[in-house]
């Protein structure tokens, strides 16, 4: 630790830091806009200008900017000195002359940064008369919006856009006061990151055009802590709503897991369940084939019916269903009737990973991967399957230029200098995918490989690393000797890999890598990414039942718990679902399987329901309702699944009595209760409010329907309010709903709730590790057994089931394609004029010929989105050429700009 | 007559000096006896015992700058840029070396590489002077074919590769962090030191970037010896300046003077005194970017520590003189105009403050001042002027004629608001 003077006070302050980063983590409050905790400083906007005291006779002392300077014994500073606020307050003051004041119709307004910081240097009075700047704003495609007008050119957005997140599309041009932060040229941002804007903007340049659309000032959002359902990274997020409708979701700090960033599935992926596709009734399907709206008291008596004259009665629960419905749904219907809803091939890949997890090999959070120095990908689509992690793997790339840094002593915050420093150099990075990857421009080596050939590199990987003599091709063998190499010459290798492309053999070929490594004594980690958001908790809960063993055991009723099973099954399994006399169906959208259903109730979604789910490093967290469907007025159906179920069984749980029954049965699961305090907790006897204290409208916004003010919802199942009332800050940040602090009203806030930056978390972290680690590592049988060329590429935004629901999302869903190389394409008899077609039972898909060289031989490549979910785990396909075959025309969205007034 | 090492070579009316004249007049003898012959370290102890000052406008010792480049202690890269961006104004001496004595920057280059180890070397050199670029490209051709650059240059284990790159033109590239980055194809935005070049510059190496003046003294003071660059000075300072006046002067020039030579005697002897009919108002000693000084300091030896004692810099000596019926307040408007226009628009003060400053100043030359404007730019000169207040030097010297112009000139600025018109008849630059 180092000692600091601050205007005549002592701080003890963390060595190395720079002066910002203590001053704040002090709870000093100092002004800033370019630096940025996780992005380090550059010395750009000079708001955080103090001045430091050459030694004690020095009473005049110099402006000096915070954040470029490092903290040394016993230097004294002063921020309230008056040379130091009237610099400040002069920053402020030429940082407003362009900007064009108009925060009444600012989206950020509220919740800006910019305002805070105005407000803090205490500049009110606008002396500059003259004529302010002016830009042209760009479309940057559906997610973003642009309003450079409002710009104080802080280029937090360019560096967290191509130093941070890989970019290239988004650029600083010009000079002088006219830097312009934007595209070449109209058009859809490419980065998947791109939404990490809105929060690193300061002000209102880059805005979230899905809160736009219906937009809140921050302070009338109800809001909830929540954990994203876009796939099993698990980010903490906090989603917003108003009216009954998700208005937003937001970055919700987590330092072990996504820290300050989001990816734009799980940002912009939430509007699914505001989707007209939405159930909100219970129905049975009537004689005539339609569906009759019924009460839900009488769909569930007809549910015990059911039940009452079957014979034998089968749950089938989900990946995407929280612990707790898995749980109530297991309960109803027994353990031996009870799948997790995962086909063979997902039970058998997840079952790979749950033992890893379980092993002494570290399986470290998307925080720690950062700190790896060398990474093997093997198979793994990161960028769309766990998009989050891609940019943790970003970032451990540049663990080389952490230790250039060092070599030279210069500390890793001054961005621009280490980057400077370090220029291309980067820590190994290798990639074997069949396809091109987004990772592929920091890689050190990029491989594509049949996922058959990608085991086997995996397993020969291993071996060689074991020391055992090598067969396959010089070229193989290069490349295993090389991959080898790079990772017997880490102190940290990471062995990355997951189930996108559906292959166990290569989860276990990754495992085996990682037990060899960690045989060397090396400090390894092995990361394998889960397929959905709760694909860990299942497996946990129960991995024995196989799906299509239940569904063939004659079962005449089928609980289906949150998982559209049809449009995923082959043309048998459908068939055999169909026979089945009575099919009960509880999910958020109507899908294939809802609409084979004899009864369907409306499931609540992860915004208005609390549950558990678990994410791919067996991390435990809470998701808390952030709203409840039934508060506006008219009644609502939907309810937590865990509550529908409980309800047949005849039984009224809080969602912490069900934990409590899962943990009696499953005790490796225990610590899931301390992911999140309960519905007991509170704080000085209140609830944790879910609203602002200045949330408006309670009483104006159901007039129209009654004048008298309805009572607040109740919130059984959580230490949370639906209501202003109650604590809200001091909460532990399971149950914070928003982060706000006096004076700092934006995102930056977060600073108050860390004990240092970027660091703990004051009132307690959320979440719960699962697992003790403890059994030794498993190496697998090398035997590679799945050898299929038909392969999945997953799509950030068409790939998960709910998210691709969300209006904007859909709209930059992939067409169907299916990429080869020119000689496969010569094969079939095909060229990229050509159409294929996939016939199946009921319906044909017809894909555009993309020929890539790139793509392994034998290998053909589709998009994995709603249409094409009837082809998972198919190894193979029939295909046939489809003469004169025309593309189909590409929708054409309207191109807003949506702050350019002239549209 | 003055010893004047650097312009023996030049005759503009003979054109440019070719490898024969310029081997013939003592050329290249300092690489042929000093590359692979003498100790670099020797070399480097020649530099620093001679007391060479940067020529560029800041005067940093160039031999202790160098010493900041580490031991080559790996096999990568070392980098000399030459720094040809001659883009302050009123300032045109290197263009005359580099237009009419190509080969003497060569060789200066050579043997300054060669001191610090490095390998290959750029000369960053201002986008319009066409005839420079394409002297210099073609003496570097010729001193390849003479082994004086390339591989293993006259038969020692030193290679030096050399290349000419030219500038897109921005201001901001005659700071060297910004030439750096610039160079490296990005944004012409200066860096933040530490690093300095010498540690982390070009590409993330060792890099040394000199003037091109600077450079140019390093074979004359391997030939002579530092004791003889010393006695060039007459004063504190050694060698010899290429000093410049332009304004009002009967002969506008450039001239190769001892280092110390007073302003009076650059303005009346070598520029041949005022245009009848003009009185010298003041002057800014070394470009534009530096304070106006006024006829009281003419008498002052123009070098390093005498013009910064006066209250301005010396910068690259080439002064620029205000006439009495030239407005000031309209030749600072224009001067701030380049400079806000010139900023890169990486911190505030700079990005946002000189424009304001410039309007402001606009306003009052065209009579539209208001009362208050004054204290404004002080205030925003103040705000904009102190080195540390800003990410680089470019706005503390944008703000220098600003600053003394105020304090030397204030009626004008008064005058301009009071009356509400400019009382001067004669427009900056005609």
């Amino acid at each position: 630790m180092t000692v600091i003077q601050v205007d005549g006070q002592e701080y003890e302050v963390e060595s190395g830091a720079n002066l910002l980063e203590a001053l704040l983590s002090a709870g000093l409050d100092v002004p800033y806009f370019c630096w940025h905790p996780a992005m380090g400083s550059v010395g750009a906007c000079r708001q955080c200008a103090v001045v430091q005291y050459a030694n004690e006779e020095d009473t005049q002392g110099r402006i000096i900017m915070s954040c470029m300077t490092p903290v040394t014994d016993n230097a004294r500073f002063s921020v309230a000195t008056e040379s130091a606020t009237g610099f400040r307050e002069s920053v402020i003051e030429n940082l407003m002359l362009n900007h064009p004041h108009d925060c009444p119709v600012c989206e950020e307004g509220g919740e800006c940064h910019l305002q805070d910081m105005t407000v803090m240097v205490g500049h009110h009075d606008r002396r500059y008369t003259g004529k302010k700047r002016t830009h042209k704003n760009q479309y940057l495609g559906p997610l973003i919006g642009h309003e450079m007008n409002r710009c104080i050119t802080c280029y937090r957005c360019v560096r967290f856009y191509q130093d941070y997140a890989g970019g290239s599309d988004l650029s600083a041009f010009s000079s002088r006061d006219r830097v312009y932060f934007g595209r070449a040229e109209d058009g859809v941002l490419e980065n998947e990151f791109a939404g990490n804007l809105v929060d690193v903007c300061p002000t209102g340049v880059f805005t979230d055009k899905t809160l736009s659309k219906h937009y809140t000032r921050k302070w009338d959002l109800q809001s909830a802590p929540t954990i994203c359902v876009g796939c099993a990274q698990g980010c903490n997020t906090y989603t917003s709503e108003r009216y009954g409708e998700v208005r937003r979701v937001n970055n919700r700090f987590q330092k072990d897991v996504n820290g300050y960033f989001l990816c734009d599935r799980g940002r912009f992926g939430a509007g699914f369940v505001n989707s007209s596709k939405r159930i909100k009734q219970a129905g049975i399907r009537g004689e005539d084939g339609l569906y009759q709206a019924v009460s839900l008291v009488d769909a569930i008596a007809r549910i015990r019916d059911m039940i009452a004259g079957s014979q034998h009665v089968v749950g089938i629960g989900s990946a995407r269903a929280s612990l707790e419905s898995n749980q109530a749904l297991k309960n109803l219907v027994g353990e031996d009737n009870y799948c997790n809803g995962m086909a063979d091939i997902e039970r058998e890949m997840h079952s790979v990973i749950v033992d890893v997890l379980k092993s002494d090999i570290a399986t470290p959070g998307m925080r720690e991967v950062e700190d790896y120095d060398a990474i093997l990908v093997l198979g793994e689509d990161i960028t769309n399957h766990a998009p989050r992690l891609a940019l943790s793997v970003r970032q451990a790339t540049r663990n080389r230029a952490s230790e250039m840094a060092a070599e030279t002593r210069l500390a890793l915050w001054q961005d621009a200098a280490v980057r400077e420093l370090a220029q291309n150099s980067l820590s190994p990075l290798m990639i074997a995918t069949p396809t091109e990857d987004r990772l592929d421009d920091v890689a050190t080596l990029s491989t594509r490989l049949s996922p058959a050939d990608i085991a086997r590199l995996g397993f020969a990987i291993a071996d060689r690393l074991r020391g055992n003599p090598q067969s396959g091709s010089d070229a193989f063998k290069a490349t295993v000797d090389a991959v080898t190499q790079m990772l017997t010459d880490a102190k940290k290798p990471l062995i990355i890999s997951g189930t996108s492309t559906s292959n166990p053999d290569i989860l276990r070929s990754a495992a085996n890598v990682a037990a060899a490594l960690k045989e060397s004594n090396k400090d390894t980690g092995v990361c394998l990414c889960a397929s959905e958001c709760n694909s860990i908790g299942v497996a946990l809960l129960d991995n024995q039942n196989s799906l299509p063993a239940l569904l063939a055991s004659s079962p005449d009723t089928v609980i289906v718990l949150e998982n559209d099973l049809i449009s995923a099954m082959t043309t048998a399994l459908q068939q055999q679902l169909a026979s089945i006399k009575n099919l009960v169906v509880l999910d958020h959208l109507d899908n294939a399987t809802a609409s084979m259903s004899s009864l369907i109730l409306p499931a609540a979604t992860f915004a208005e329901a609390e549950g558990t789910y678990v994410n791919s490093e067996g991390r435990a967290q809470r998701s808390l309702a952030v709203f409840s469907p039934g508060h506006l007025g008219a009644a609502s159906q939907i309810d937590a699944s865990y509550h529908l179920l409980d309800a047949i069984a005849e039984k009224t749980r809080t969602s912490s009595e069900v934990r409590a029954e899962m943990v009696a049965q499953s005790p490796h699961l225990e610590k899931v209760i301390s992911a999140a305090p309960s519905e007991d907790f509170s704080v000085h006897g209140s609830k944790v409010a879910r609203m602002s204290h200045r949330a408006s409208g309670r009483t104006a916004m159901l007039a129209d329907v009654s004048v008298h003010e309805p009572q607040q919802p109740i919130d059984a199942d959580s230490a949370m309010s639906f209501s202003m009332e109650g604590v809200q800050q001091q909460a532990p940040a399971s149950l914070r709903a928003f982060t706000w602090s006096p004076e700092w009203n934006s995102n930056q806030s977060i600073l108050k709730f860390q004990e240092t930056v970027a660091g703990r978390d004051r009132f307690g972290e959320s979440g719960a590790l699962l697992l003790d680690k403890s059994q030794p590592a498993m190496v697998y049988d090398s035997t590679v057994q799945h050898t299929g060329g038909l392969i999945p590429q997953h799509h950030i935004f068409g790939s998960e089931e709910l998210t691709c629901h969300a209006e904007e999302l859909a709209s930059l869903m992939p067409q169907l394609y299916i990429k080869m190389n020119s000689h496969a394409a010569k094969q079939l008899g095909v060229t990229t004029t050509d159409g294929l077609a996939y016939q199946a039972e009921a319906q044909t898909l017809e894909f555009q010929v993309v020929i890539e060289e790139s793509i392994p031989d034998d290998c053909l490549v589709y998009p994995l989105i709603p249409q094409t979910r009837c082809l998972t785990g198919l190894t193979d396909a029939p295909l046939a050429r489809i003469d004169n075959w025309e593309p189909p025309a590409a929708p054409v969205a309207a191109q807003l700009i949506t702050t350019d007034r002239a549209n | 007559m003055n010893e004047t090492p650097l312009t023996r070579n030049i005759n503009p009316e003979k054109g440019p000096t070719d490898l024969i004249a310029y081997e013939a007049n003592g050329g290249y003898q300092a690489v042929r006896q000093s590359i692979g012959k003498v100790d670099p370290k020797e070399v480097l102890n020649t530099i620093k015992e001679s007391n060479l000052r940067g020529r560029g406008g800041a005067g940093f010792p160039t031999g202790m700058k160098w010493s900041f480049v580490p031991d080559a202690s790996d096999s990568g890269h070392r980098y000399l840029v030459a720094n040809a961006d001659e883009m302050e104004p009123g300032t045109f001496k290197d263009r005359l070396l580099m237009e009419f004595d190509p080969h003497q920057l060569v060789e200066g280059m050579i043997l300054s590489a060669y001191t610090i180890s490095a390998d290959t070397g750029y000369i960053f050199i201002r986008h319009e002077y066409h005839a420079a670029i394409k002297r210099l490209r073609e003496a570097i051709q010729t001193a390849e074919d003479n082994n004086y650059l390339g591989k293993n240059i006259q038969g020692s284990e030193f290679s030096f590769k050399l290349h000419v790159h030219v500038s897109a033109g921005r201001y901001i590239c005659g700071e060297e962090t910004a030439l750096l980055n610039s160079l490296e194809g990005k944004r012409a935005i200066p860096r933040a030191k530490p690093p300095f070049p010498q540690v982390s510059g070009l590409w993330g190496r060792p890099t040394i970037v000199n003037n091109v003046e600077t450079l140019c003294n390093i074979p004359h003071i391997l030939a002579n010896g530092a004791d003889w660059f010393k006695s060039l000075g007459l004063g504190d300072d050694a060698g010899t300046k290429l000093y410049g006046a332009s304004g009002r002067v009967n002969k506008p020039g450039c001239w190769e003077l001892p280092i110390g030579t007073t302003g009076r005697e650059i303005i009346e002897q070598h520029a041949g005194g005022m245009i009848n009919g003009y009185k010298l108002r003041g002057f800014l000693p070394g470009g534009a970017s530096t304070d106006f000084l006024i006829d009281e300091h003419l008498d002052l030896p123009m070098d390093y520590d005498s013009i910064m004692k006066a209250g301005s810099r010396m910068g690259t000596g080439t002064m620029i003189i205000l006439d009495d019926k030239t407005c000031p307040v309209g030749m600072v408007a224009n001067l701030e105009k380049f400079f806000a226009r010139e900023s890169c628009g990486f911190c505030t003060p700079c990005r946002e403050g000189l424009p304001w400053v410039k309007e402001l100043l606009d306003a009052i030359e065209a009579g539209e001042g208001q009362p208050g404007d004054i204290e404004t730019l002080q205030r925003q000169a103040q705000f904009i002027g102190a080195i540390g207040n800003t990410h680089c030097a470019h706005a503390p010297g944008a703000i220098e004629p600003l600053t003394s112009g105020l304090k030397y000139f204030r009626d004008d600025f008064e005058a301009h608001i009071k009356d509400k018109k400019c009382r001067y008849t004669q427009e900056p630059g005609q």
